[in-house]
Formats: C-alpha cells, structure tokens, sequence
C-alpha cells in the first residue's frame, strides 16, 4: 500500500504550498499539489478603473511584481488600441529584464540551493534535514560564498529598477502606453555598469555553481521529467527593432513544436474549491467564485490545460521551443536552462541599453474606451503569464489571470490528469520518507510561486481523506 | 551608543545619500554583543505577496551577514529558512512554547478571517490539522517581545482587504486582542514596507523601547510629514503648474498624487539600497501606499480625488489648477516658505517623536490607540489618511536639508562605519 507523506508547508518560495506523496518501495507512486490560501484578485479587480489594475496586481507577487505589471498592462494596451514608443518600450523590458536576473538569481542560490549545499549550522539553514549533502567542503564554501554575494547583486538588479522606475518591488516605472521615465546618459551608464556587473557574475559563479551541483547529483538528470509537454508565450514582446518579440512563443506537445493558439486555453475547477461551470473555461469568460464545501477538490489553484493538455512552462520550455535546447527534461536541466536565459537576458540588456535614444518619447498617451476587450501575455520569470481583461463602461468588469505557477503546481482536471510538478513527482525516489529532501528538489527545480497562482487556496483538513483515483 | 535624541534626529534626516541601515545596523551589533546575544526574530508571512520580505532584503548594505547572520536571529521565515513542513513548524511551535516573552514577532500580510480563518494557512500541524495565519498570529502574538505590523496589509489590510475582501482579511492589530495591541503592536506600512522603516522602527524598539507614534500607532520617526510637505514638485504645486500625463515633469497632483494626504517621508528617503529614487521622481503619482484606506481610498490612482482635504485648503480638487485653485495654492505655498526659514518643520519632527518616556506602557498612554479601519473601504472620507485630524508637524521644509546637529553625529559615525560609496552611488 506504501505510505503517504505531506509536507507543508512548502518552504523557500511564494506563498503557501501543500505537497503530498504517496510512497511505495521507496518511489514516489502520486502526488497531489495543493495551493493553501485564497485571495480572489479577481474580484477584488471587478469594477476598478482599468489602469489602477497594473499596479494592483503588481501586489499578487513581491518576487516577480513586474511580470504583472507587463502583463497586465499589454492587456490594457490591447484593449485600447494603444502602441507604446519603442523607447518606453525597451525602458519597460530593461525593468523587467533586471527582475529576471534578480529573480533567477535568487531562486537558484536562496531557495534552491539549501536543497543541495549544505549550509552553515545556525539559522535560517537549520532546522534541516541532515541527508544526502554531495558536494566536498571547498564546493560547499565556495557556493556558499557566492550565496551571499548573491543577494548584494540582486539588490542591484532592485537599485537599477528603481532608477528606472521609482522602486521595487512594485515598481511605478510599467505602464500602458511605455514607460513614465525617459533615459537619458547617467541612466544608461549607471545601468550598464549593473549589467556589466551581473554577466561576470553569472559566468564566473552561476552558471559554473549550477553544474558543480548537477556534477556531484548526475542522478538529477534524470529525475522530474513530468509530461514532456512544453509552453512559452512570446518573450520580450515588442522588444525587437521591428517590434517583434525576441523570441516567439509556442508549444511543444509529444515532442511536436507548434504556434500558438489563445482560443485553446481553459481553464478546469473540478478538483479547486471554486463553484463548478458548466465544464472547462476560456479564461475571459471564467469566473472565480469560491466553494470551500467542494468535497474533491484538494487546492486553491485552478488548473489550465493547453488543449485539454497539461503542459509545463519556465525556462526550460522556452528554451526548448525557442532556443532547440534539447539536453533533457529534468531536475538539472530546470536549473541549467534557468542560467542560460539569464546569460541571455544579461546580453539582450546590454543592447537595449546602448539603442535607447535620449529625448525620444517613451510614453503614448490614450483614452479608456466604453467597452473593450484584451489580452496581455508575456514569458514571465516563471513561465507564460497571462492578463484577460474585459473593460464595460470604463471600468474593469471581468479579469482573469492565468500564472506560471498555476500551469506548473495545478491540481488534475477535469478529465484526472495530473498537472506538471504532480506528474514530475511520480517516479521520485525516496531514501527516508522522514525526510524526503528528493520531493522538494524536484517541485524547486520548477521555481514555484503560490502567491502567483492568484485565485488559490484553503484547506479545511477534510482533503486528509481526500484520494484520487 | 547613540542617544535617543541622536538616533531620532538620524532617522528623521532621511539623508538621501546613504542608507539608514548602514548606520544603524552597527550600532544595533554593538548593542547586542551582550551574553543575551542576537535578539530572536520570527518573521511571520500572513497572507501577503511577499514584497515585504523582499523589500527588507534590500536593506542589507553593506553586507547581508551584518544584519541576517551577526544582528538578529532569524528563526522562521517561509520566504528563507531551509526547514519545512513538519519540521519547520515543530520548530515554530517550540519557540511559542518555550521562548514566551524573549522572541520579536513581525508580521507580514493580513489575516483572513473568512470561515474560521481556514482561506489562509501557514502550513499543517504535525496531526494533520490547517494551521492558519490567524492561529499564528494569535499564538505567537500572544508571547512576542515586541511585535511588528510590517507592510500595509498587515498593519491596516492593503490590496487583500479591498472591496470585495473576498477573503474578510484583517490587520494584524484587528484579530489580538486589544491590550496586545494596546501595549506592544507598532504598524509599518507600506506597499511594500521601506527596509529603514523597519530596521529604524525594530532598532528603536530594541535601543529604547517603543517609539512615539501617531493615531494608527505608526512611528513619527518616518511617518511624521506629509510627502506633499517635503515633495521637490512642491513649487510646480505652488504655482498651479500640473502635469497632463505620466512622464511628465510637473506636479502630478491632478494626475492623482496622494501625496497631500499621505504621511511619509518618501521625498527624502527615497527606495531601494542605494536611495535611488522613488514614485514621484519616476515621474508617476503617488499611491498613497503606506495609507489605511489604501487601496480603497486612494484609487483611481490616475484620477484625483474629488474632494481631497489638504491641509490650508477649503477648496475641492476640481478647483486646484484653475485661478481660484492656484490662489489658494499659493496661499500655502507662502505658508511653507515661512515655516522653512524659521526651520520649523524639523523642530516640529522631533517634538513630535521625543519626551515619552521608552517604558511600553508610558509609550501606550502617550500614543492614542485607535482601531484601524478594516481596509473594507465603505467611508465616506475621500481623504486616504485624516490628515486634518493628525497632531502631525507643519508643512514646509526645503527637501534634502539637513536639519542642523546631524553632520556631527552623522561624522562620528562614518569615521566607524565603512561606506564603501563608490560601490553604489554612481
């Protein structure tokens, strides 16, 4: 029969996070993801005016508040026919670029590391669970060492937001129609003295860091492989010189990498404590409504599907569906592909930085029109995010919002099928059930944020009898 | 060590140039070189984005060691620790059990109270039961040395408690009980919460007990004046020059600043390690983030306010920008230009945060309590923060001066701390 293991909280990431597993001759055999609180930005954005929706959900996340931010403001842009100038175009990426880095960077040392190196005795590294610490006492302090000096470049990456755009997080500097803030040569220098900065960082240290690690644990090549099904939306929209985005989106379904299509994305409740609809739907005319009573529900997130697929999404899928990154599906390979979008991104920064043109406009200014509909993606930190805004009588009436986390820490859907982390947890080995370090490798390695699968979570202790068969 | 008057008259320079934590933080070390040792810190995360917590981390210059590592103990954080699950909240419920009275609690994020509390969870007990965030912040609130409210939501609600409040979340101070709050609650806001406010709230605590504080029990140490008071656009103001769209260089209050409404010292302290900048300087409307009708009451962020109370001025908003509203505005622009030659504004300040005694309970008889609005917006009030109401200082102050007495303690200290400038200002 086996043994059933729950940890929660999840710790090291945003939000709160319940993982179950069930274990049978050391192997994880199912899992079950479970999103544990609720806020319903949802609703709370009904009726609002439809620019305070940028910043306001800038506050669903503190980690990657930029990410809504783009999101939420390409929606708006989209519904009001607006076009950004290319200077308050690329201002906006370099503040969302800067947050990349910051949070890739953060996630790797600060919340995934501790998994692996085993770090100094004294809190916040312990309590811990004493096992399977790899790495030789040189690796261990060297990547210790750079642990901290993560966190003194990271906190660049927030200065250089903030020039660009008042502060961070939750940043002033993302509209719709550009940017509020226009470049100018003390900008551009300060900001490329901070790119500068990171690159050597992320090719000295990071990267090096990230294969040390998948060196002593070869077996984290293998591990967590999931669906094998991929999507990235467009990344860095607009940032093109002929306003294409840098990378196109797409999805990679049984190894075939194909376009985009919006219309085929649902998204399921059967297994979410929200009032069931009459079946799976389109997230601009889903409704968020929540129903703690729902007996087989287990989470508070919602569970999007891809053409009825669960699909994964994060560094990794982009770099498979845009880059042809083809190494593999796994635990190491989350964490490889992460740094090699942050050397990118460091890269693409720096020339931003160089084709901004002092004195060119960076702002368009418009009109909220009566009715209006729009949509907003972009390849976030985390992976696809997406903004659906409805706009009736100049204020917001309906707005979904369909998260990274929420692709990749779903719960089944409608039809059983697992989401992305519950599927990459089946086949995990499990040394010592008492402390199974193996679990939050692999749900780590996806950089989950329950924070920003927004509509989630409550768990009123009957899902202890909950089982899925 | 600093004296109390010293320490106040650091904290309220808001001196753009160098971090507030920079200075501090050693002093704090100093002071717990004692055998008691680093003082115990639970960092509590409520239903929150985590912004908080973030934000704090900024405040780590010049090292994160300095403050993580040699100044405070951090105990749990959900954001950091590397424990979880049973472990972490075995370890949690240990330190409620057998450290009453010695550990400092700071909460972030508000606390959901729909169906029994169970919309929130920190996690599970070790038998299977939901631990929610309101058990927490009761259970640990109740043994706290000192406790915080860190950030907006959990001091008056934020964006969670907004209308709708589909999860009927509440500030921290809303679910202890009142002589909890009475005796030992201090609410920092803001959206997210400025890493000074909190290293300067916590060391006071700390140094000299509980600061002085205004109705909705926020430190007059950063929350004393009013951004519009010590705004650099104050002039453009003054002279009804306004800005039509983001982006532009005038002042912004017709594109729906709260700064005449907001108590904070954003102008002069500016965000993020390096003192960077801050929402006015990006040329964007402040929000009124540290506010406890945000976001209710001070959204539209892009629409000014009806009829927003600004000190000096009986005049609706609509008015402001036209002759009749410029004259008016001038009136208080003659008003600010007096109290900043006589150098009032910091004469007020200090007055306003000194000769209470540090005891708590002197600190809490001094200190009106008052219960914060749930955050459920409903009042009627257009204005964010009362500001006809606050026994708040004057307006008028030439932003960026430095009140007179700081250089000295200011070089005292930097010949011990090493500020290594060229790293981050540039």
């Amino acid at each position: 029969m086996g043994e059933r293991v729950t940890i929660s909280p999840v710790t090291r990431l945003n939000g709160f996070w319940r993982i179950d597993v069930q274990i049978e001759n050391g192997v994880v055999r199912d899992a079950w993801s479970s999103g544990i609180f609720f806020r319903g930005f949802e609703l709370i954005l009904e009726g609002r005016e439809p620019r305070d929706a940028i910043y306001l959900t800038e506050r669903i996340c503190g980690i990657c508040s930029s990410a809504h931010g783009m999101a939420s403001s390409r929606a708006l842009e989209d519904a009001c026919g607006v076009e950004a100038p290319r200077n308050g175009v690329l201002m906006r990426s370099l503040i969302f670029a800067a947050d990349m880095l910051q949070n890739h960077i953060r996630h790797f040392y600060l919340l995934a590391v501790p998994d692996f190196v085993e770090g100094p005795d004294m809190p916040p590294f312990l309590p811990r669970y004493n096992v399977d610490f790899r790495l030789s006492k040189n690796a261990t302090e060297r990547i210790m060492a750079n642990y901290l000096e993560s966190l003194k470049l990271t906190r660049e990456f927030l200065e250089m937001q903030a020039n660009l755009g008042g502060k961070a997080p939750h940043t002033h500097g993302i509209l719709a129609g550009g940017a509020p803030v226009a470049p100018d040569a003390d900008k551009i220098r300060y900001s490329l003295s901070v790119v500068d900065r990171a690159r050597r960082f992320i090719m000295e240290k990071y990267i090096p860091d990230v294969y040390a690690i998948g060196e002593a644990y070869p077996d984290y090549y293998k591990i967590g492989r999931g669906h094998g099904n991929f999507l990235a939306y467009d990344q860095f929209p607009q940032a093109q010189p002929d306003g294409g985005p840098v990378h196109k989106g797409g999805v990679m379904i049984d190894g075939r990498v194909e376009g985009l299509d919006l219309e085929t994305i649902t998204e399921h409740v059967k297994f979410s404590w929200f009032s069931p609809e009459d079946g799976p739907r389109k997230p601009g005319v889903g409704s968020t409504h929540p129903d703690v009573r729902k007996v087989e529900a287990y989470s508070w997130v919602k569970a999007p599907r891809y053409n009825g697929r669960a699909v994964e999404t994060g560094p990794l899928a982009a770099q498979w569906i845009a880059r042809g990154y083809r190494r593999g599906i796994s635990v190491m390979d989350r964490h490889v592909a992460r740094a090699l979008m942050t050397k990118e991104v460091a890269e693409l920064m720096r020339e931003w930085l160089l084709s901004l043109e002092p004195g060119k406009p960076v702002f368009e200014s418009y009109d909220i029109p009566a009715e209006a509909e729009g949509v907003g993606t972009v390849d976030a930190f985390r992976g696809g995010l997406g903004h659906w805004v409805r706009i009736e009588g100049q204020r917001i009436a309906r707005y979904q919002i369909v998260t990274p986390s929420a692709w990749n820490c779903s719960p089944r859907d409608d039809s059983g099928q697992r989401g992305a982390v519950e599927e990459a947890l089946a086949g995990t080995p499990v040394e010592n059930p008492r402390a199974p370090v193996e679990v939050g490798r692999v749900i780590r390695s996806f950089d989950p944020c329950l924070a920003c699968a927004a509509h989630v979570i409550r768990d009123d202790g009957s899902s202890e009898d909950i089982r899925v068969s | 060590m600093l004296t109390r008057r010293e320490f106040i008259k650091l904290c309220i320079a808001g001196i753009a140039a160098m971090s507030l934590s920079d200075l501090i933080i050693p002093e704090l070390a100093r002071a717990f070189q004692t055998p008691g040792g680093r003082p115990m810190v639970i960092w509590l995360e409520a239903m929150t984005c985590a912004g908080d917590f973030m934000s704090f981390l900024n405040a780590l210059r010049p090292d994160l060691q300095e403050l993580l590592f040699k100044t405070i103990d951090l105990r749990y954080s959900n954001t950091l620790m590397t424990g979880e699950g049973r472990v972490a909240i075995t370890e949690l419920e240990s330190i409620a059990g057998r450290r009453r009275g010695e550990y400092i609690l700071i909460v972030e994020g508000t606390v959901p109270t729909m169906d029994g509390g169970t919309y929130g969870l920190i996690g599970h007990h070790p038998d299977g039961r939901p631990f929610t965030h309101l058990e927490a912040v009761r259970l640990l609130g109740g043994g706290a040395r000192h406790l915080i409210s860190a950030g907006t939501c959990a001091s008056f609600g934020g964006p969670y408690a907004a209308n709708p409040n589909p999860s009927g979340s509440k500030p921290v101070s809303a679910v202890l009980e009142r002589r909890l709050v009475r005796e030992r609650l201090v609410n920092v806001p803001g959206c997210p919460i400025h890493p000074d406010w909190l290293v300067g709230t916590l060391s006071h605590l700390l140094l000299y007990g509980i600061p002085d504080m205004d109705e909705h029990r926020r430190p007059r140490l950063f929350y004393g004046s009013l951004i519009h008071d010590r705004c650099p656009r104050r002039q453009h103001f003054d002279d009804g020059e306004f800005a039509a769209q983001p982006g532009d260089k005038e002042c912004l209050y017709t594109i729906g600043c709260k700064g005449p409404v907001t108590f904070a010292d954003c102008p002069v302290r500016k965000w993020n390690s390096g003192h960077m900048n801050w929402p006015v300087g990006a040329n964007t409307p402040c929000i009124g983030c540290v506010s406890p009708g945000f976001p209710d009451r001070t959204s539209p962020f892009f629409a000014h306010l009806p009829d927003i109370h600004i000190p000096g001025v009986k005049r609706t908003a609509d008015k402001i920008g036209t002759a009749v509203g410029v004259a008016a505005a001038a009136g208080i622009g003659a008003h600010a230009v007096a109290s900043a030659i006589t150098g009032r504004l910091s004469k007020n300040l200090m007055e306003g945060t000194e000769g209470k005694p540090a005891a708590i309970s002197g600190a809490a008889r001094a200190a009106v309590p008052q219960k914060p609005p749930g955050g459920a917006g409903g009042a009627g009030d257009a204005s964010a923060d009362a500001p006809g109401s606050s026994p708040g200082p004057g307006p008028g102050h030439a932003p960026g001066r430095v009140p007179r007495g700081i250089r000295g303690i200011l070089r005292r200290l930097l010949a011990r701390v090493r500020i290594k400038r060229g790293e981050t200002r540039r």
